[in-house]
């Protein structure tokens, strides 16, 4: 898709950027100390924490990532939204309040509270760094994402310019200008979602997704043919030319058939049979041709061939076919998308002489199987692979949100477990009916024609552009700023790693106050360069996906040894730091061995070492092991350890 | 050593009792996620019948989300009562 700009649009981005920039600048200048610098002084309000804990969480991964994937794939793109907030409830009945009791800026120094323990500061520290990596592409990929459509710039600008941005917040007021960055563009999303939903829903569900006159939709041809006696295929449209053998050309063997159009451009066609003959059902697609250009249904993406999608086949209200709904509440919404049939796009891939083409074909698909699980994840005759790789991402993204370094910091900044407390509650409260509307918005971009097949990250963005490009420039101006907002929270949690963890504790460096804070401000330049490189090389990647191992990640290397740190008397400090590394090898292995990773590298998924994407079900009982098991065997060296410490 | 809490914490003689309510609470939130993992991974055709003109995969997902307001709600409750009542 060619996205055009609007100035407005621009205009808008440009002084959210420029208002969070000034904000950093204004507080910076009461930021001195280092209690400042990584906890905002521990005297942020509840409610302001609370907000600004949905303002961290609802990253690039909520708004971009889980529109995308319910727009593309129902229901499952909402299993991310269930797992997400169920999460919320480890932080809030377990972890909450003893963070903030233990802890002083970050989550190692709550680990190494009762023990001192030079292992714990150096495996906690990388742990940080590494989740808070894992966790910071999304957000980059995401900025990269959404500044195409809004400014016009390319990938990797995208990615530079929240770089930049981000890395001056940081280095100049740290978890203060964070926080407020954090509680305004949090508080800011869920109006603006609120909105958006208000209007999908206002327009209701129509068979003509014209956006109400604004947009004329694609229409998807379908041709009839009939089979010659020598096997050629004869059309119905004599404007395009088909091969003779076309049912031994590399397309024919998958069900598909290219053919090519009296000007010249080759298109691409599902071959299905039908009573007379064959039905050839129109696709898009895209290839990498040998020499490395990519092409957009045979031609360049500035001719814009590329259409977006996203219609219903059928609609069907109160048991009756219908064209369009009118104006409809939330559950009606829900009720005639399940009794209607939706045109959903199926994905194939074919190489053809050195090409790559992906092949997106329709794929009628009934409303209730949409409005249940099983459209990405496979969930129906599942193999025990396949079932293990669900369990394995749903038991990481619940035990993932209470170990994000990022989310776990912010609880020092309010001022008593009471608030900690307090703040998780609002938290759960704004990002729990954040994710309903995430429902909404996705089935949005599903029913009116704005999904980028090639993209689906921009579809909430690309929904608010059907209703008018002033809802498009505040919600991805919002967008821009949540990865703006969580890049800060990660870079704080990053630097923090690095300053107080490695340099002060670990490495016992002797640091003024002043230059705590000047070393946390350098690490947070460090880690926003890589982060930058990071974003522009995952390029592509769906950023919930992205983030469903980063809290695979997180939840291996340091829920385990939280949890038994706080509820199992015998840890000793050589427990928590095995757990720690064991929980992050294994976890980082499994992923680096996985076959989505063989993608990556080029290679055939297939021939992964690893059958699996999702490594929590393995990795997290091989962390509570490795504790357990280390635990026992140190326990006369923490009895030994724990004299010298009270001597 | 450069731990313990940014700021002066007070006693908290109200943190066994919501240490013990938390795990309790966990304990039937997990119960509730785990029964909605199992049906997706053992039968997910149950998720697609109607019920309320809804699917169960529906209600049972917003149920999710409403059942942890509703128990965060409760849990601060009981909390701030135990807090009122033990550190006076």
């Amino acid at each position: 898709m060619v996205y055009t700009q609007s100035p407005l649009a621009i205009a808008l981005f440009l002084s959210f950027v420029v208002g969070v920039l000034a904000l950093s600048f204004y507080l910076a200048r009461r930021t001195t100390s280092s209690e400042g610098y990584y906890a905002a002084g521990g005297n942020i309000h509840w409610f302001v924490n609370g907000i600004a804990f949905a303002g961290d969480y609802l990253s690039a991964a909520s708004f971009l990532g889980i529109c995308g994937m319910i727009a593309t794939a129902g229901y499952d793109g909402f299993l991310y939204s269930i797992g997400y907030l169920a999460g919320w409830m480890v932080a809030l009945f377990l972890v909450a309040e003893p963070m903030k009791r233990l802890g002083k800026f970050t989550f190692t120094d709550a680990l190494d509270s009762k023990f001192n323990s030079k292992g714990i500061q150096l495996s906690a520290a990388i742990s940080t760094l590494v989740v808070s990596v894992f966790y910071l592409i999304p957000q980059m990929v995401g900025a990269g994402v959404l500044v195409q459509p809004l400014l016009g710039m390319p990938h990797y600008v995208g990615v530079m310019i929240v770089g930049v941005v981000v890395t001056l917040i940081v280095a100049t007021a740290g978890m203060a200008s964070t926080t407020y960055v954090q509680f305004f563009k949090g508080g800011m999303l869920l109006v603006m979602s609120t909105v958006l939903v208000i209007g999908v829903f206002g327009r209701g569900l129509s068979d003509n997704p014209g956006q109400g006159g604004r947009h004329e939709y694609h229409d998807f041809k379908t041709i009839e043919a009939t089979s010659a006696p020598d096997g050629s295929l004869l059309l119905s449209d004599s404007t395009y030319q088909v091969p003779a053998d076309w049912k031994n050309t590399v397309y024919g063997q998958q069900g598909f058939v290219k053919l090519t159009t009296t000007d010249g451009i080759p298109t691409v066609w599902k071959v299905e049979e039908a009573p007379t003959g064959y039905s050839l059902k129109e696709t898009l697609y895209t290839q990498v041709l040998a020499d490395g250009t990519k092409l957009y249904n045979g031609a360049a993406k500035e001719e814009n061939r590329f259409f977006a999608v996203g219609s219903i086949k059928e609609l069907r209200v109160n048991g009756e076919e219908v064209a369009e709904s009118g104006a409809i509440g939330p559950f009606a919404y829900l009720k005639a998308m399940k009794d209607s049939t939706i045109m959903l796009w199926g994905k194939a891939y074919v190489k053809d002489e050195g090409a790559l083409t992906e092949i997106y074909y329709q794929k009628p698909t009934a409303g209730s199987r949409i409005l249940r699980p099983g459209l990405k994840f496979k969930v129906d005759n599942a193999t025990g692979t396949e079932k293990f790789n669900f369990i394995s991402l749903m038991l990481a993204l619940f035990c993932g949100t209470a170990a994000l370094p990022h989310i776990l910091i912010r609880y020092y900044t309010v001022p008593s477990q009471a608030a900690a407390r307090k703040s998780t509650i609002v938290a759960i409260a704004s990002i729990g009916f954040f994710y309903i509307l995430t429902l909404f918005m996705g089935l949005g971009a599903m029913t009116n024609g704005v999904i980028n097949l090639t993209d689906n990250n921009m579809s909430a963005p690309l929904l608010a552009l059907s209703f008018g490009v002033v809802l498009f420039a505040i919600i991805s101006s919002l967008a821009f700023a949540t990865v703006l907002g969580t890049v800060s929270g990660l870079i704080v949690a990053s630097s923090g790693a690095v300053a107080h963890d490695l340099m002060d504790n670990f490495l016992g460096i002797k640091m003024t106050d002043k230059g705590k804070v000047m070393a946390g401000k350098l690490s947070a330049v460090v880690v926003g360069c890589i982060a930058i490189y990071l974003g522009i090389v995952f390029e592509g990647m769906n950023v919930s996906f992205l983030v469903g191992w980063a809290f695979a990640v997180a939840a291996s290397a340091n829920l385990p040894a939280i949890l038994m740190l706080l509820f199992w008397k015998k840890t000793t400090a050589q427990g928590i730091t095995a757990s720690v590394l064991v929980g992050l090898i294994s976890a980082l292995g499994l992923i680096l061995l996985s076959p989505d990773m063989w993608v990556r590298y080029g290679l055939l998924p297939a021939n992964a070492p690893v059958a699996f994407n999702s490594p929590a079900l393995v990795s997290i009982p091989l962390s509570f092991i490795a504790l357990v098991v280390v635990s026992l065997m140190t326990q006369k060296s923490a009895i030994i350890d724990a004299e010298a410490i009270e001597a | 050593m450069a731990h313990g809490p940014a700021v002066k914490l007070g006693k908290d003689n109200a943190s066994g009792y919501k240490t013990t309510l938390g795990i309790w609470m966990f304990s039937l939130y997990t119960l509730i996620y785990a029964i909605f993992v199992g049906i997706n991974s053992v039968n997910p055709s149950l998720l697609e019948i109607t019920i309320m003109g809804q699917t169960l995969a529906v209600i049972y997902g917003f149920g999710l989300i409403i059942v942890a307001f509703l128990m965060a709600i409760v849990y601060n409750f009981f909390c701030n009562s135990a807090e009122a009542r033990l550190n006076k």
